[in-house]
């Protein structure tokens, strides 16, 4: 077997699941500091508590893929973070007034708590908007001209609308009586924009790159790709439906909507990464002319082979012990 | 005017991982503390104890929040501005840090929500084993970033093939030379830097009579582990110092103000180091004391800066760091036994009769912050003009981005991390003052005599 081949291959499929798990959880905590000044003080502490013993976790996943990528792909690492100068700094930025904010808001006194819970959704929104930002420009190979902006300026304001969804959702399955009226409320009002970013960004990602139109349009892969499209669609109407069906709430499904949202998170990556492969910067670097020395490799990959799993069992295990609907956060 | 945009890169970076390494520097050590806390009170039943804990762990939750988002700044800095140390170094530097994500930060991140919330939804067992987990992924997290930033000071177990690094031995390269000693300094600086945390936060606390049922018991931990630790960090200090004469000399050199090389040098205690004469300027030395200290031998031959040519670090601000940590650490060491002989001799809770230990405590709270950054001044300054050791200049690695970019950015983070620090010392206080419902288990008792609080006056007051 060619380990020159594949241990670059399996870190890249490595890399891409710890990004699209990153989405996924810190996307809904993140969405709870979007949505947090709508709420009324007491709200805001459940929605807090909501999150309070995930976001630690959540946020590591994104040092895992940005990890992954400095330990996989030094080449693509400083070529990407170099490249995005500008919206990394301001995503630190923002994750950074997050996660302090959350723990100063209960902690300063109650005479600062409305600065910190202000400070948590502003911190939040540029991470969020960040984040966009830097997806939409990794996508279009890092060229930063016009057409690439406008991309990048229009997935800047996509991503925030998943993350308000999810969001959203997550408060569904945390959260009960009034709060949980509310957030239903603000799914069904963030799920119709959401779903015009994604067709959007659909309909504008082949025509700002002639690499994925290409790989989007040709037959017989265009065929093959079809269930992709159709199934986000199918996804989607299934979120609208459980958003819009008070049978299905208030019998304790909210959390089909999360899953809507796990799914057509999961069709998208698999999209991104058929319309990247075998690139890890579109165009300009492949995934075996960025990664780094065969022996450092096998040395990672046994080292995430054996921890990843556990990694993940007692993730697994932490939401477990968690479950149920967000109760006060105590100490004791 | 036109700065330098590698001077403000490495300004920028300095900033950052100083910053940083403030929390996990508390956490590393509070989070053994705590676990302690947990087990006295598990084996004691005495309610004390977990009211230290609960009152600590608030303290250690805002800390380590602050240490996982700086530090989330830092894995990306790499890229950001550094991105030729990685280009060139990547096949040692990234597998490192790969393992501390993968075996130290996911466990203290996740078994963290346990430890802090999870008090009612696990058993006791299992929310001592969260402590313990917690615990040992922070160290874990220290075990490998000290490994990394020594095999940069004191590279071994690789090849260079066209300027790039490749791995020879994963052994020589992660238990390098320096490691050990930078590992036991740290380690060993985490605890110290905690006990004097919770010694200063107990005294100023019992000064303000705001003092809880745990208060003097926290005091006495700290102390007992001062009095033990500071000597021993002097010790392993020397054992440090030691290894980087054999493997650094040009640091040495610039920490000890050593222009020329002789024998028989002497140890400059204070004076104020000039690059451009090459000299010291009003100097007090003592004859043939580095001498003496550095190679046992009181007519050892030390080398100076002039063996070097170019390539030494910046002298003044080694040489004064240096004498920082020094000088704290030696003062760590007299307060520290200081306050165990004026605790434990007959355990004396008096408030007045302690009043000026009381006040050294508070002013000590954050002597191990001064300490460590000091420390990792001079050694990482000592480093310069290389990113790894005599191999790779720190120059050659930085990013090319324009210096009105690095500067904008630089103003940003310092700040941000400036509001951040006074945000952070502000709410130590407002928690030290009105540590939220812990207080309530008992009232507020000025020189506590009973040792264990009934049951059934903490419930009357919850």
């Amino acid at each position: 077997m060619d380990l020159g081949y594949w241990l670059p291959l399996f870190f890249a499929g490595a890399m891409g699941l710890a990004l699209l798990i990153y989405v996924v959880l810190d996307g809904y905590d993140l969405g709870i500091g979007l949505l947090l000044p709508f709420a009324d003080e007491d709200e805001k502490d459940v929605m807090v508590a909501a999150i309070g013993p995930f976001w630690d976790a959540n946020e590591t996943w994104i040092v895992l893929g940005v990890g992954i990528l400095l330990i996989a792909f030094p080449q693509a690492h400083g070529l990407v973070l170099t490249s995005l100068y500008l919206p990394v700094t301001l995503m630190l930025m923002g994750l950074i007034l997050r996660g302090v904010s959350f723990d100063f808001r209960v902690k300063a006194g109650d005479k600062h708590k409305a600065k910190w819970n202000m400070l948590f959704a502003v911190g939040s929104l540029i991470a969020s908007v960040s984040q966009g930002w830097m997806l939409g420009a990794f996508v279009t190979g890092l060229t930063g001209d016009a057409t690439n902006t406008l991309f990048a300026f229009l997935i800047a304001l996509a991503l925030p609308a998943l993350y308000i969804m999810l969001g959203a959702s997550w408060l569904l399955i945390k959260t009960e009586g009034a709060l949980f009226k509310k957030a239903v409320h603000w799914g069904r009002l963030a799920v119709l924009p959401m779903g015009a970013f994604l067709l959007l960004i659909s309909i504008a990602t082949p025509l700002v790159s002639a690499t994925i139109a290409e790989k989007w349009f040709t037959l017989p892969n265009a065929i093959g790709l079809m269930p992709i499209p159709i199934a986000t669609g199918l996804a989607y109407a299934g979120l609208i439906w459980v958003f819009n069906s008070n049978r299905i709430l208030h019998n304790g499904y909210g959390w089909l909507a999360f899953l809507s949202l796990i799914v057509m998170c999961v069709l998208a990556s698999i999209g991104l990464a058929y319309s990247l492969f075998p690139d890890i910067v579109l165009g300009r670097l492949s995934i075996w002319e960025a990664a780094s020395a065969t022996e450092s490799l096998l040395f990672t990959f046994w080292g995430t082979v054996i921890t990843l799993p556990m990694i993940l069992c007692y993730t697994f295990f932490i939401y477990r012990v968690f479950r149920g609907k967000a109760t006060d956060l105590s100490y004791e | 005017m036109e700065f330098d945009p590698f001077l403000l890169a490495r300004l920028q970076f300095a900033a950052n991982i100083s910053f940083h390494i403030l929390f996990p520097t508390i956490t590393i050590g509070l989070c053994w503390v705590l676990f302690y806390f947990r087990l006295r009170y598990t084996f004691s039943g005495d309610k004390a104890w977990e009211y230290a804990y609960f009152f600590w762990v608030k303290i250690f939750a805002l800390s380590f929040a602050l240490g996982v988002v700086s530090g989330i700044t830092m894995s990306f800095q790499f890229g950001t501005n550094w991105p030729g140390f990685m280009e060139r170094a990547g096949n040692i530097a990234g597998p490192l840090l790969g393992y501390e994500v993968l075996t130290a930060f996911f466990l203290e991140a996740s078994f963290l929500g346990i430890m802090l919330f999870g008090k009612n939804r696990v058993s006791n067992r299992l929310h001592l084993v969260s402590c313990a987990l917690v615990a040992v992924g922070t160290s874990f997290s220290a075990f490998w970033i000290l490994s990394l930033n020594s095999w940069m000071q004191t590279p071994t177990g690789f090849r260079l093939e066209d300027g790039v690094f490749f791995v020879d031995s994963w052994w020589e390269a992660i238990f390098n030379p320096s490691f050990p000693y930078r590992l036991a300094h740290m380690l060993n600086a985490s605890l110290l830097t905690a006990a004097f945390l919770i010694m200063g936060v107990s005294a100023w606390r019992a000064r303000r009579q705001v003092d809880g049922p745990a208060t003097w018991k926290v005091m006495r931990t700290g102390a007992l582990m001062a009095a033990v630790l500071a000597p021993l960090q002097v010790w392993i200090g020397d054992l440090h110092g030691l290894n980087t004469l054999e493997h650094q000399p040009a640091k040495i050199a610039a920490m000890e103000g050593i222009w020329e090389t002789e024998k028989g040098a002497p140890l400059t205690l204070f004076g104020f180091p000039d690059e451009e004469a090459k000299t010291n300027h009003m100097a007090i030395t003592i004859p043939h004391g580095a001498s003496l200290i550095l190679t046992h031998d009181w007519n050892g031959e030390i080398q100076g800066l002039n063996e070097f040519g170019d390539d030494i670090p910046p002298v003044a601000p080694v040489f004064w760091s240096f004498r920082v940590m020094v000088g704290v650490g030696m003062l760590m060491v007299l307060v520290g036994w200081w306050a165990a002989w004026r605790l434990f001799r007959r355990r004396d809770e008096n408030r007045d009769n302690q009043i000026w230990l009381l006040r050294a405590l508070s002013v000590m709270t954050f002597s191990g912050w001064v300490a460590v950054l000091a420390g990792w001044y001079v050694t990482e300054i000592g480093r310069q003009p290389w990113i790894v050791s005599g191999l790779l200049r720190t120059s050659e690695v930085v990013a090319d981005h324009s210096s009105a970019t690095v500067m904008g950015t630089l103003f940003g983070y310092v700040l941000l991390y400036a509001f951040l620090l006074v945000s952070y010392i502000a709410a130590l206080r407002y928690m030290a003052t009105k540590p939220a419902r812990s207080l309530t288990l008992t009232p507020q008792q000025r020189a506590m005599k009973a040792e264990r609080i009934d049951d059934e006056s903490a419930q009357g007051e919850a």
